[in-house]
Parts: C-alpha cells; structure tokens; sequence
C-alpha cells in the first residue's frame, strides 16, 4: 500500500544548508555548465546530469531535481540554459507530463514513487499523458466509468477513455479510474499510473473536424495495474484529479504580452496587406475585435499583476472565456476578408500533426481549430457556471447526482 | 504598415491611497447623495448638489488631485482622479467633476496657475465650452473672436457640466482659448445659458450662447490632450457605474423568488450576470490602464483613451441595460434606480465621443486604416 509524504519519512537526500537564492543559482548553473559542456555532451546524459545537480526544476525538493528554492527563480535558471545552447527536454510534447503529473506525483506520490518516474519524466526520455475524459464523462468528470478491479495482485483496469493527448507518444499516463460504483460518484474514484506500453492498452488517432487526428482515444482491455502504481488512498482520486487540473490552468504573467499578439495579429495583418478588400462594414467589425483583443490583453496583464501582488484573483476562468470567443470571431472574420481563398483548405488528410504554433497554419485550420476553444480545458459553459457561482456566490446548478451511487445514475 | 509596439503596461492595480481614497468618497456620498435623494433632485430646478460638491472639494479636495502642490493641488495624478470617478458614477452623483477633470486637464497646460489653484481648490468652477459629443482626434469648432478679437459671438449647444460653472474655457482656435467670466444664474455680460431637460437627469446639458462677451485668449492649450484625459476619467466613471449595476442586480435576483426558486438560480440568468462580471473585469483594466496613462504622460495615452471609451461604453450600457431587464417590472417603474444608471450610461456611451467615433481615431492610431 501507498506511504504518502506525509508518513513523515525522511528526505531523500538532507540539505542541510538554506535554499539557494537566485545569485547562488546562477553561480550553480556556471559551475554545472563549465563541467558539463553542452556541445560535447550526449543530450540525455546532459539532461539528466541537470536533474541530478538539482537544477531541472529548482523549486522542487532536493534529490528530486530541485534545490528547494523559491518558484519564480526558474525562469532565469531556464534562461541561463538556453543561452548555453544546452538541450532541451521536449517541454512541448510532455507538456502533461511536466505540468499537471509532475506535479501531483510530488504532491501525493512516495518516495519510491517520486525517484521512479520524476527523472525520467523531467528529461523527456518518458512522454505522459492524462487519461481522464470519457465519451460518457466530459463536463462532468467524476461520472468517469472506467472500471479498476482489485484482483489479488493488481487491479483490473476496463473502459475507454478519449480526448487523451500525446497518448501516441507516451510511456504513462495519469488515469482516473471507478473502484467503487457502489458509492457516490465523487467517492468511488481511485488514481493510478498506467504503463502505456502494458497489454490491453490500445491507442488510437481520433480524427478531428480539420482533418487530423490530434488526439486519441485510448481503450484499455483487462489492464493490469499494480498498487505501487496508485497515487493517492483508495477512494480519493476525486481529490488527487482535482489538483492535476488545478495544475491544469494557464499560467498567465510574467512580462508584457504582446499588443496585437494571438488571433488578432493574422487578421489585422490581413487587413494592412490586402486595401482592395476592405468595406467599411468589415473595418467596423476589425476595429471591434481589435479593442477587445486588447481589452482582454490588459486583463490578462492585470490578472498577472495581481497574482504577482500575492492577490490571486478568479479572473482566469473569465480571460479563458474571452479568448476562446475572440480566437473563434477573429479566425472567422480574418475567412472573411480572404474571399475566394477563406474557400479553400490546405489539406484535410488524417495525419498526425506535431505540437505546432497555431499561428502559423493557414487560416481555414486555424477557424475550424479553434472551435475547440470554447470546449477543451473547461467549456465555456461551465466557466460561466464557475464564475457565477464562485465569484458572484449565486446558488449552485441543481444536482440529480447527490446521496445516489453512481451505479444508479441514469447514463 | 505593421503591428504596433507595445507600450509598457504600467501597474494597472489599486494603491492602498487609492482605496483609502475610495473609502472616504464613499462614504461621504453614500451619506450625503444615496439614489433617492439623487432622485429627488432631478424634480426640482438644482440640477447640481452643489452641496455635496462644497464637501468633496473641500473636505477631500477631489478637484486637485491632479495638480501639483506647487500649483495649488493635492500633487497626486490622475490614477487617483480616476478612482473618485469610479465612485461617483457608482453614485451617478450630481456633481461637475467631469467637466472640472477635462478644464484641469486644458489649464495645466496653460499659465493660468490663479485660476488652476481656484479649480483644484473647489473655490471655482471651469467647463471645456464644446459639444458633450465632442471626442478627441479630431478637431473640435471654434467660437468666432470679434473686434478686436476679445469679445466672442456664437453658440455652443449640448455643454456638459456648465450649469455652475463660474468660468468657461472656449476653444477660439487650434491652440487658444479664451477664458471668459460666465456670471450667476445663466449669464454674465454677453453671456446667456440655457439649460434644458436632458435624457441623463443626472448630468443636465446647457446651450451657451455669446454675444459680445468680454473674454482673455490664453495660448498653449491642448484641447485634444484634455479630452483624452477627460476620456480615461470617463471610462473609470463607467466602470464604477457597471461595478454598481451589477452588484444591484446580484443582490436583486438573490433575494427574488420565483416558481419556488431563487431568481439567482437560473442558469439562464446565471449565465449573463457571469458574462457581464468577465466584462468587467476587461473594463477595470482598460481603465486603470488609460488612467495610469494619463498620470505618466504615456504617448499610449490616445489609444489607451480611445479602447478604454470604446470598451467601458459598451459595458456600462450592458450593465445598465441588462440590470434594468433583470430587474423585471420594477426597474420599469420612476421609483427605482434602474433608470438613473441607465440614463447615464446612456449619455456616458456619446459623452467625449461615440464608440464608433473612438474606434474611427484608433484606425488611424493603429495602423489599420478604412
């Protein structure tokens, strides 16, 4: 069974001295690059040198890549890496990896857990993925139907689950599974790591409205699954998944954003190039969209500025509203002005697209991508749900779900 | 034809003077102005409380903010002007600050320090005489000089804040006003005023004519900048009065029940109160970030005015508009002040110039011309 942090083991590795401040690190990082060239160094052995030394994530406890030190400090960390032209650790493609499991492994796996899968994890040799949507189980994330058995010696993991990105690429995966259908919904929910590569997992491409299979959906068929591979207690996953998407949230802050930055840019250089396609009906509409592009650029300035402040504000459900909507009108508008080419589309082939900048695919990919928007990480519907109900404390929506067991739930 | 720089943003958060500030405001008006008194007012005759103006001049001193202690002020900025904004037009309060804003914003510029101090220290008032309508980025109609050029003759109509005010500042060409003595009750010599019911009961319109009025023509005024900053104070005014909207609708369908229910509890309702808190949210940046413009003599400052007046029209209008709707019946009745925002967001919304006439400057400021 799972001994949690909190079981009060020892450290794996005691630093005696104080965390390093930010002219410590830098001297740290030379000290690490003057042993460790990066142009003469094989790029995994580099990679997990860094980890080693402490500096992959600086913030995390020592002995688990990290010195302990203050949050903010990474980024000239970071900095100082890249200027060396030291390799990088895919942060693209294992994006959940290091952003939402990295995280939660700290935070509620063991040691033997932590040393198993955070080396691996920070130096990209191990892509993750994030198994929790379902067909049945999308808004509503905790009626997750997948079934994980206790059978003597592992559990038995059974459904199919959807929307899973990187699952392709992926060693692990974070998955959110039922060990109780007996119980409430919230309360039946266990969380464990699934070895993607284990039988009975089988991935496939799901084809999107632009043609490409950029996720997938992933079937899992008598899995087993050994306890070392829970995180969490058995009937708390709810718990253990809420903070994976607590991690889940778009960092904002950190430097100015660009004016004209995002979906707005493609359009208003559209309009600059192209004078004989302009109407006084479409500068209207350009203008608009161009003052709430950068009404919401303030706001997400603003929002940056308060968290900076210490003030945390629910100001992000709000600005993840706002750019879906204008990433979906400026996309669309920008179709507009392009006339007979808005008709035409590059290439609707099912392929595998690699993590791409959006700006730079044509603009009919772009309108049909970003109708996602408003759906992936928290519908637009929802978030209004959170904003009225936590910001403005009006009443929560009326619940079918409560005091029934999830077996009894109609579906 | 490329995309424009981006300026530095600046702190676009409250100071704790800021919030100390507001909390005295608010505390005087809430006391002094509540709705219904404001109410009442627009009954009778003095459509000014020049009551309430006495005290928030002189007890808090909120029309010189923005002028240095040198010249007679309270040495803060416009940031903070902004913030006294936000409260009285959660008050729609009766009171010519506004006007008072856009005059102090023209003299600083001027050598006027006598009438300067006189207006920050609330002894006087002075008004911009153009059209409320007037924005910046273009220019605004001159009143024509006669003999030899110190005596004007024309009419400005639609002048907001001249009520009471005791001088006015009248463009008579490009770079020049002149500063004429407007006299008690409506008129001084060669000077006639004639207020007029105006749809915003709370911020009446006067049409002023001169003939022959005796005036001083005063150089190196910069109306356009004048009314940029007036624009910033406006938005803030906006914003405050959105905020007050809002939260009177909030705690209106929390208390209201319907079919059984909560009003508050209908996601249909659910829903436009979240999208009209998210828009907010963008018109308290857009504001702060016009204000702080305004204080640091940013060169942004023309497009922050133009987004910030832009935007905070329209969401005001929402606020105004949706909490008379969410209101039902009784925001349709006098006795509620339903309308005292609504009418006023209704003004604001072409007060210093349209939407559309700051989305037509902001093409030309960035780059993205008819």
């Amino acid at each position: 069974m799972t001994t949690t942090e909190q079981d009060g083991r020892a450290p794996l590795r005691s630093v005696s001295d104080s965390p390093p401040d930010a002219a410590a690190l830098a001297r740290r990082v030379e000290e690490f690059l003057a042993e460790h060239d990066p142009a003469g160094t094989d790029a995994a052995d580099f990679l997990r040198a860094r980890f080693a030394a402490g500096l992959a994530w600086v913030h995390y406890p020592a002995g688990l890549g990290g010195l302990g030190a203050e949050n903010g400090l990474q980024t000239a960390v970071d900095a100082a890496f890249a200027r060396a032209g030291a390799p990088e650790n895919r942060p693209r493609l294992n994006v959940i990896g290091l952003g939402m499991a990295a995280p939660t492994i700290l935070r509620f796996g063991d040691d033997a857990q932590k040393q198993r899968w955070l080396p691996s994890l920070w130096t990209g040799e191990d892509i993750w993925c994030q198994l929790f949507s379902e067909p049945g189980a999308g808004s509503d994330l905790a009626g997750v139907g997948t079934s994980a058995v206790w059978d003597g010696d592992a559990w038995v993991l059974n459904g199919q689950k959807v929307w899973t990105s990187m699952a392709h690429h992926a060693r692990w995966g974070i998955i959110l599974a039922r060990t109780d259908p007996e119980a409430v919904k919230h309360r039946g929910l266990s969380y464990f790591v699934v070895d993607m590569t284990a039988p009975g997992v089988e991935v496939r491409g799901l084809r999107q409205i632009t043609g490409e299979a950029e996720f997938n959906e992933v079937f899992l068929t008598d899995v087993r699954v050994p306890d070392d591979q829970r995180l969490g207690e058995v009937g708390q996953g709810w718990a253990v998944a809420q903070y994976t998407l607590m991690n889940e949230r778009v960092a904002i802050g950190g430097g100015t954003l660009p004016r004209e930055s995002g979906a707005v840019g493609a359009l208003a250089a559209r309009w600059r190039e192209h004078p004989e396609a302009r109407t006084p009906g479409l500068h209207d509409r350009v203008l608009r969209l161009w003052v709430r592009t950068e009404a919401a650029r303030l706001t997400a300035e603003r929002l940056g500025q308060q968290q900076a402040a210490g003030q945390p504000g629910p100001e992000g459900s709000g600005v993840k509203i706002t750019y879906a909507g204008l990433n979906q009108e400026c996309s669309s508008l920008e179709l507009e002005l392009r006339g007979e080419d808005g008709l035409r589309y590059p290439d609707y082939t099912e392929r595998r697209p690699e993590v791409e900048d959006y700006g730079s695919r044509d603009a009919g990919w772009r309108y049909l991508r970003f109708r996602a928007n408003s759906i992936e990480g928290g519908t637009t519907e929802i978030l209004r749900n959170v904003v009225a109900e936590r910001v403005l404390g009006l009443p929560a929506e009326a619940r079918a779900d409560k005091d029934v067991p999830w077996k009894d739930l109609p579906r | 034809m490329s995309a424009p720089a981006t300026p530095e943003t600046g702190d676009l958060l409250y100071s704790d003077v800021e919030d100390d500030l507001r909390a005295s405001v608010r505390a005087l008006v809430e006391k002094q102005a509540p709705w219904d008194a404001v109410l009442r007012r627009t009954d009778t005759d003095d459509a000014v409380d020049t009551d309430l103006w006495k005290r928030l001049t002189q007890e808090i001193g909120v029309a010189g903010l923005a002028v240095p202690e040198e010249r007679g002020g309270a040495g803060a900025s416009w940031r903070e002007v902004a913030v006294v904004a936000e409260e009285l037009g959660r008050a729609v309060a009766p009171v010519p600050f506004l006007g008072t804003a856009v005059a102090t914003a023209l003299l600083l510029g001027t050598a006027e320090d006598e009438l300067l101090a006189s207006v920050a220290g609330g002894e006087r008032t002075a008004v911009l005489v153009v059209g409320a309508t007037r924005g910046a980025g273009r220019p605004v109609p001159v009143v024509e000089r006669q003999g030899a050029g110190d005596l004007l003759a024309g009419t400005v109509t639609a002048v907001v804040d001249a009520v009471t005010a005791d001088v006015l500042l009248v463009p008579v060409s490009a770079t020049e006003i002149a500063v004429v003595e407007a006299g008690a009750d409506g008129g001084g010599d060669g000077v006639t005023r004639t207020t007029s019911e105006s749809l915003d009961m709370t911020r009446r319109l006067t049409d002023v004519t001169f003939d022959g009025a005796p005036a001083r023509i005063v150089t190196g005024a910069d109306v356009d900048h004048a009314l940029q900053v007036g624009a910033a104070v406006l938005a803030s005014e906006q914003l405050g009065l959105a905020e007050r909207c809002l939260a009177d609708t909030v705690a209106y369908l929390r208390d209201r029940h319907q079919f059984g229910r909560q009003l508050a509890s209908y996601q249909a309702l659910k829903h436009r109160l979240a999208d009209l808190w998210v828009a907010i949210t963008q018109a308290r940046a857009v504001a702060r970030y016009a204000a702080r413009c305004a204080a640091d003599g940013s060169p942004d400052l023309p497009v922050a005015a133009a987004v910030a007046q832009t935007h905070c029209s329209e969401v005001a209008l929402l606020a105004a508009e949706d909490g008379l709707q969410l209101h039902g019946g009784i925001g349709f009745t006098w006795e509620h002040p339903a309308h005292l925002f609504l009418k006023r967001a209704r003004a604001d919304a072409l007060v210093l110039g349209s939407a559309d006439h700051h989305r037509t400057v902001l093409a030309d400021l960035v780059d993205l011309p008819a």
